[in-house]
């Protein structure tokens, strides 16, 4: 049996997420009595592909080609597919990142697969694997199993924990690659950065603010506070709506699932929708004025308190812990 | 033009879900449904298309009559034409996609609209599975898009970003919110949606991929605590969040 690992890459780096889905996918493979193998796709990759080395895995396969320098949907879904039955993997893992959604349902067709998205847990149980994600929001989970010969699962990011490199050496082996112009009918043109904050779902310390801020200046307040726990910035949607923030800030059912270790809401009342977006985060502070605000019920440790007066302290406190 | 949006009818945002008697799908006891929000995007966006090329929209939606619900609100935004492929049994991403795709060959569609994901299930599996069916390209959460001489370029979002994607026609789309404001369907809309026709056609039988074993509700968390009512409560907090908590 065989275990295969997709690690993402964008613009020459690793991405975080890479080594948990790594890391799951050498549990799941010990669990199953399986080879674990690394999938790394780009355009002169190979010292990426060190970093990935002691991870469990028999091998890290680099698919190179020039033309993957930059992401395309078909051409990508199209390598994987292809070494995938060359390596006969029985189980792919990917991350539930923007590329991993993107990606696995085509090659979950390509493979005639059955595919489980945003799985928030994995468990082995008599052989069948059983992977747990969130519906409705979060507001309910479901177990479920891949019917088909061959599995795919993507996992949320920040959920499942990375481990270390343990030591352990791993051959890296370069896949050959044929492509027609055809399986790049997709092509990145462009790509552009919104802040130097790390993204929302990649973040592991998350500081939202709600309509509670009462105006869009207000918010450097929560930018300063992101700042000093070296976190990155989201918002309600109703701030979001009223202009006061973009909308790939917005946490919640129409916006971003997150999970980070830490997130702290800040004059947002917690509506279910909100909820639904950031539940599954480690610890969950909030600030607000008014006592029966939702969010409290959903919080770790509360202030019941005026941001303008919590938030400044904050930000000092936060800083001599920090050192930002 | 030929404008494909698909849709789905889904239990609103303030639905309180619980557990069905059979241990896997909701308790549909009390629950509303609605036009997906995201499937708004794709429709309003089909409408733009057609207002600046021409042409016709169709609007397509799997599930039982119920769905005609969401088909006539898309009809009454000034969808052409509405078509539901009926049937109620339980069906997962994959077998909902080859529904859609088998529909929509008969079609000659340029342009497949989807909004990113459906509220109930959380996927985003289905534009990609259609796509591939089809063997067309596709692009998933676009929150802009500009078709001109057969070529499309869209943005998308990606994590601390956005990446511009250049493909061509036919292709499958999904909306991310953002991509424009969706319009309110007008008084004659929604009038003239009651009479319009809504197509009925059976799809396949087609085997599921994914089983759902079980649905349960997550483990609620047991109360926090209130550190205090002003910034006196901050260095607690803060302290908490280095000892206890761990994550500074």
């Amino acid at each position: 049996m065989k275990v295969l690992v997709f690690a993402e890459q964008r613009e020459g780096q690793l991405k975080k997420f890479a080594f948990e889905v790594a890391t799951a996918g050498k549990t799941l493979a010990t669990q199953l009595n399986a080879e674990l193998e690394i999938l790394l796709l780009g355009s002169k990759v190979e010292s990426l592909a060190q970093r990935l080395v002691g991870f469990g895995a028999s091998k890290i396969l680099i698919g190179e080609d020039e033309r993957l320098n930059q992401y395309s949907t078909t051409a990508y879904a199209k390598a994987v597919a292809d070494i995938a039955k060359q390596r006969n993997a029985n189980v792919l893992l990917f991350s539930a990142s923007q590329m991993g959604k993107d990606i696995t349902p085509r090659i979950a067709v390509k493979l005639e697969a059955g595919l489980a998205t945003d799985c928030t847990a994995l468990k082995v149980d008599s052989g069948e694997i059983i992977a747990t994600r969130p519906i409705y929001a979060g507001k309910a989970m479901i177990d479920v199993k891949v019917t088909t010969a061959t599995k795919i699962f993507s996992l949320r990011p920040n959920v499942f924990t990375a481990s270390s490199p343990n030591g352990s050496a791993t051959a890296i082996e370069k896949i050959s690659l044929n492509f027609t112009d055809q399986d790049f009918s997709t092509k990145v043109v462009s790509t552009s950065v919104s802040t130097g904050r790390p993204d929302l779902t990649e973040a592991n310390i998350v500081v939202s603010g709600g309509r509670g801020m009462k105006a869009p200046e207000h918010f450097n307040l929560i930018e300063q506070l992101a700042d000093a726990f070296g976190g990155t910035v989201g918002a309600s949607r109703a701030v979001v709506d009223a202009g006061w923030r973009p909308h790939d800030e917005q946490v919640g059912q129409t916006g971003k699932t997150v999970s980070p270790s830490l997130y702290v809401a800040c004059g947002i009342s917690g509506a279910v929708q909100h909820l639904a977006g950031m539940s599954s985060s480690k610890f969950i502070v909030a600030i607000n004025k008014d006592k029966d605000a939702p969010i409290f019920q959903l919080a770790d440790y509360g202030i019941v308190g005026d941001v303008f007066s919590v938030l400044p302290s904050m930000i000092q406190e936060v800083k001599k812990v920090t050192g930002r | 033009m030929k404008i494909v949006v698909c849709v789905n009818h889904v239990p609103d945002t303030e639905t309180k879900v619980k557990v069905g008697t059979d241990g896997k799908l909701i308790d549909p006891t009390g629950v509303n449904w609605m036009l997906g929000p995201y499937d708004e995007f794709a429709i309003e966006e089909g409408l733009r298309l057609k207002e600046k090329n021409g042409g016709e929209v169709v609007a397509i939606s799997l599930g039982g009559d119920t769905h005609k619900e969401t088909l006539r609100k898309s009809l009454a935004m000034g969808i052409d034409k509405a078509v539901l492929l009926k049937d109620v049994s339980v069906r997962d991403s994959f077998a909902v996609g080859k529904a859609l795709a088998d529909a929509i060959k008969e079609i000659s569609a340029d342009v497949i609209l989807f909004g990113k994901m459906s509220i109930d299930y959380y996927d985003e599996q289905i534009p990609g599975i259609v796509a591939e069916l089809l063997g067309m390209p596709s692009v998933s959460v676009v929150v802009k898009m500009e078709i001109a001489d057969g070529k499309i370029i869209c943005e998308r979002e990606i994590e601390g970003g956005h990446e511009k994607v250049e493909t061509k026609l036919p292709c499958v789309i999904s909306a991310q919110k953002g991509l424009n404001e969706p319009r309110y369907p007008s008084l004659k809309g929604i009038m003239s949606a009651k009479s319009k026709p809504i197509e009925e056609k059976i799809p396949q039988t087609i085997a599921n991929r994914v089983e759902v074993m079980e649905m349960k509700k997550p483990a609620s968390k047991s109360g926090g605590k209130i550190l205090g009512t002003d910034e006196t409560a901050v260095k607690e907090l803060v302290k908490l969040l280095h000892e206890e908590a761990k994550v500074i």
